[in-house]
């Protein structure tokens, strides 16, 4: 049945049960807990890496793509429902449970070392999905929203991202003064440390000017990165205190794979894509045209509608169930979980996106956010094609 | 005069000075602001910007 035959009073969103699963994949390491109770199977310590790096780039393949919006007359109405802010809730505490079972079972238990080692990537994996539930929290204009964004970055150590993603991310996404935008022909490899470290002085920065302006000390209570961080500190101490020192190293370990995780999301969501500079010296406003998008529902319905980034981008503060696609932003091949384990082979990566950016461009890379050592050599490599085929057409 | 905040990026609309490279001459009223404008920063609609006290 197509969808213009469905009036627009008696639209339902069809994936609203769907989207419970978020806050059901979370509890991966709790799944392992009890699997490993009941069958002893050392590899259950490793469901949860199984399962993004998997099972979801194959259910990709298998179940495809979703382009369905909900009708324009409907957003107000369905951005308003709460049961779609009680399935993001529904998330934090069993996030939390993951990571203080997880932690528990490090350290107290007597796992091998592979064991072990599944059990960091699945915490790890569960860290990294709560930044995207830190993320649609913290697009949101409620303080209780917004407060549990900190508390669902606190385990994974991401506080800066809550200042960093809204007032630095969204102001200068895909241009080369963004350190979470990926430039082309900058590896995964390249753009984690620059990211990560770009991203966190900006944070720093942007609150410093803001308490600047209100004649405050950056060192004032109300920094929120100072915030966000006071709550992993806490956590991690309390932690620590009853553990003992070796769920340290554990919850750092997880800590630094999640960040991977988000980085690597963000490294694929505006790779070699850019605004231009208008007569003015500002960059134009960020268009569907900026960001990669997939509509594959599988990767959609665990990350919230990230994939329809394009929107999100153009309307930040719209809530996840009501982000459309659209059919003019640059579509990736697969969904986000397939394409960012290409991202870590960066041969494979360059090989598969780097026409598509070229393609994008139509061949006219100056118009392309390259990296830096290369722009000269990329720009006389494929712009040529455009000044030969203009000619010929003329 | 008011001046108006970006609830996502902080941005400041302010009346008084308008946004002359936009098109938006110094003394527009909030209200007269096109409701289709976005915030030049980040792009967030005119709903997700709030009236700041000065």
């Amino acid at each position: 049945m197509s969808t213009s035959s469905i009036s627009l009073n008696t639209w339902t969103d069809r994936k609203r049960p769907l989207w419970l699963l978020g806050a059901v994949i979370v509890g991966f390491p709790l799944y392992s807990f009890a699997a490993y109770w009941a069958t002893g199977w050392g590899l259950v310590w490793w469901l949860a890496p199984l399962f993004i790096y998997g099972l979801i780039p194959v259910l990709d393949l298998l179940i495809g793509t979703d382009v369905e919006n909900p009708p324009e007359s409907r957003v107000a109405s369905l951005s308003q429902e709460r049961y779609y802010r009680w399935a993001i809730y529904a998330a934090v505490p069993i996030q939390y449970g993951s990571f203080i079972a997880g932690t528990w079972v490090a350290v107290t238990q007597p796992l091998a070392w592979w064991e072990l080692t599944g059990l960091v990537f699945s915490c790890g994996a569960i860290s990294g999905a709560a930044i995207n539930i830190g993320h649609e929290l913290g697009h949101a204009t409620d303080p209780l929203d917004r407060w549990l964004a900190k508390i669902a970055l606190a385990p994974v150590l991401y506080g800066h991202f809550y200042t960093e993603h809204n007032r630095g991310h969204h102001v200068r996404v895909a241009t080369p003064e963004d350190p979470a935008s990926a430039r082309f022909g900058e590896t995964f490899w390249e753009f984690l440390p620059r990211c990560v470290v770009g991203s966190i002085a900006s944070a720093w920065r942007i609150e410093k000017q803001r308490l600047e302006r209100q004649g405050k000390s950056v060192w004032h209570y109300s920094n929120d990165n100072l915030q966000a961080w006071a709550i992993s500190l806490v956590l991690f101490a309390a932690m620590t205190a009853w553990l003992g020192v070796w769920a340290l190293p554990f919850m750092i370990a997880q800590a630094a794979y999640g960040g991977s995780l988000l980085e690597v999301v963000n490294y694929l969501e505006h790779y070699g894509l850019c605004r231009q500079k208008g007569a003015d010296g500002r960059y134009e406003r960020c268009q569907p045209r900026h960001s990669w998008n997939s509509n594959h529902i599988v990767t959609n319905v665990f990350l919230y509608h990230l994939q329809r980034h394009s929107d999100h981008h153009a309307n930040p503060t719209r809530p996840y169930q009501s982000l459309r696609h659209f059919p003019e932003a640059p579509q990736l091949p697969s969904g986000y979980a397939s394409m960012v384990l290409l991202a870590y082979f960066p041969p494979i990566w360059f090989r598969l996106m780097n026409p598509k950016v070229v393609a994008h461009y139509k061949g006219d890379m100056r118009l392309a956010n390259i990296k830096p050592s290369i722009r000269d050599e990329v720009i006389a490599r494929y712009t040529p094609e455009v000044s030969t085929k203009a000619t010929a057409a003329a | 005069m008011k001046k108006w905040r970006c609830l996502v990026c902080d941005f400041v609309y302010d009346e008084e000075k308008g946004l002359p490279f936009e098109g938006i001459p110094a003394g527009t009223r909030w209200e007269d602001v096109p409701d289709d404008w976005t915030c030049p920063d980040c792009g967030a609609g005119k709903l997700d910007f709030v009236m700041e006290e000065i």
